[in-house]
């Protein structure tokens, strides 16, 4: 069963953490991946760029609008994923656990089906 | 029959849970089979084994299902489920049913489920009760409900919610929540009064049933012996809470003559032998705080500095606001006056406690009993405002018309 583990979190915080707490961030997601290929559900992670770089394109009434910027404007961001091979739900929140110690939010979503 | 098959339910589903990997599928699997019982029971008496009969007339069905769809698909499966029907029915393990309904009990009451989600789902799974029943004790609409029972086995099958014991790790975490489950279900029933409608369950018995089948499931698990018992002691007390006219009747004035002595030396057994386990919990201290009451024959000889004590410990286990209210009120019994004002006032510094009427009517009467006329009367006055039962503003505007005398 495949899961997407995503992560949100605001993106200011990220920008005002000293470079000390930056790194213990990225331990954690050391570990969480390590644990992942340990286990042999690692599939793959992607850091996003921030959402200044985001462009979202609006259908309405038959026309389309292309939008500077992220499709909702919100305190919390989409900010990176991983894609997981687990057992269950309970092996994928197991890794979120791991790198909860990062401020926001992580949601766990199963994958209903992928296109290769 | 109704009774031996509503006690065979729980079982029997967790076992074809695990025959047939699904939960929606061993519902229809399960409900199967209680219609031929229905049938054929009458006829042929009731076999001594009902969880048995059940599930080796639902496995016989999967079997029968799955041969089906096989054959719909392609021959060489067909094969493979003839392997399935040779280990059938007669390799029924009894020893695993007590895990597979625990297995099913952590499911229902999986974190990644909403409280009131899993409130309904063991409800309906655990308790067998139907979705009309359900819907009528929590006073919703039953499409609501069925909506969210629907909603629930779909993310537990889609999320592929495990079904299994947690690891010992998680284990104490999970059984709390197992718990709060069962005294939301008993918190609901004794909430809204029992008996009024005649076609309603009875959510307390529910609880406690449940809470049984959990002591016997776990052994002797503190905890759940402390919810049992703690349910068990309020449950005692139910008949005395009422008066003639259905009114609210408080602890202090129920005749406690009316109080069920069974059940509170049954809870009082289950609260000592937990506390001597070395391992208290939030539930084990309500239990012994509920049997204090229960051991007074009056009201005014209830060891309250006992119960002061033990809302103090109740209150490093679980910081809340309600539990300092009521350690303040069993100080201001034991006369501690100065000490219960000083608790609420700090109270007020840290939570917005302006809605909330008991700690109004606590704060009013310590400040009574201070000789703080004017400040006590504006407290109750206060109250007044938030009460919404006729009897409790009849009492407040006594108190009222008391002090400003």
């Amino acid at each position: 069963m495949k899961y997407v583990i995503l992560i949100y979190s605001s993106e200011s915080y990220w920008e005002n953490l000293s470079e000390s707490e930056r790194e213990a961030i990225l331990a954690d997601h050391g570990r969480m991946q390590e644990q992942m290929r340990a286990d042999g559900a690692f599939l793959g992670a992607h850091r996003l760029m921030d959402t200044p770089t985001a462009s979202t394109l609006v259908h309405r009434d038959g026309a389309s609008e292309l939008i500077d910027g992220p499709f909702a404007e919100t305190k919390e961001q989409l900010g990176g994923f991983y894609l997981v091979e687990c057992d269950d739900l309970d092996q994928a929140i197991g890794y979120a656990r791991i790198i909860s110690s990062d401020k926001g939010s992580i949601e766990i979503r199963p994958v209903m089906f992928s296109v290769d | 029959m109704d009774v031996t098959l509503r006690a065979a339910y729980p079982k029997a589903l967790a076992t074809l849970r695990r025959v047939c990997g699904e939960l929606q599928q061993a519902e229809d699997l399960l409900q199967d089979a209680i219609e031929r019982a229905l049938t054929s029971w009458p006829r042929d008496g009731e076999p001594d084994d009902a969880v048995a009969w059940l599930v080796t007339v639902g496995r016989r069905r999967w079997i029968d299902l799955q041969r089906r769809q096989a054959l719909h698909r392609d021959y060489q499966l067909a094969q493979v489920d003839d392997t399935v029907n040779a280990s059938g029915p007669e390799c029924f393990d009894r020893s695993r049913i007590n895990d597979d309904l625990l297995r099913l009990i952590f499911t229902c009451c999986h974190p990644a489920l909403s409280r009131s989600a899993q409130v309904a789902l063991t409800l309906r799974v655990i308790a067998g009760l139907s979705v009309a029943e359900i819907a009528a004790a929590f006073l919703v609409d039953p499409r609501t409900l069925e909506q969210r029972i629907t909603r629930a086995k779909r993310k537990i099958a889609a999320a592929k919610i495990p079904y299994r014991i947690p690891a010992d790790s998680e284990l104490p975490e999970r059984i709390d929540a197992v718990a709060c489950v069962i005294y939301l279900i008993f918190n609901e029933g004794y909430s809204n009064g029992n008996g009024e409608q005649p076609l309603r369950v009875d959510l307390c018995e529910e609880a406690i049933r449940l809470a049984r089948q959990l002591h016997h499931l776990f052994g002797k698990h503190p905890e759940i012996d402390g919810l049992l018992a703690l349910l068990l002691l309020q449950h005692a007390r139910a008949d005395a809470r009422t008066g003639s006219d259905g009114e609210l009747i408080t602890l202090e004035k129920q005749d406690r003559s009316r109080w069920n002595l069974p059940l509170i030396a049954e809870a009082k057994v289950l609260v000592e032998q937990a506390l001597q386990r070395g391992q208290p919990g939030p539930y084990q201290v309500q239990a012994a705080i509920a049997a204090l009451h229960c051991d007074a024959d009056h009201a005014e000889r209830t060891d309250w500095a006992q119960i002061a004590d033990l809302y103090a410990i109740l209150g490093r286990m679980q910081a809340n606001p309600v539990v300092t209210i009521n350690r303040a009120v069993a100080l201001l019994k034991c006369g501690e006056r100065a000490q219960a004002l000083s608790l609420l006032d700090g109270l007020r510094a840290q939570t917005n406690l302006d809605q909330y009427l008991p700690y109004h009517v606590a704060r009013g009467a310590a400040l009574a009993q201070l000789e703080q006329r004017a400040e006590a009367l504006l407290a109750y006055q206060r109250a007044r405002e938030l009460a919404r039962n006729a009897a409790i503003i009849r009492h407040l505007s006594g108190t009222i018309a008391e002090l400003e005398n």
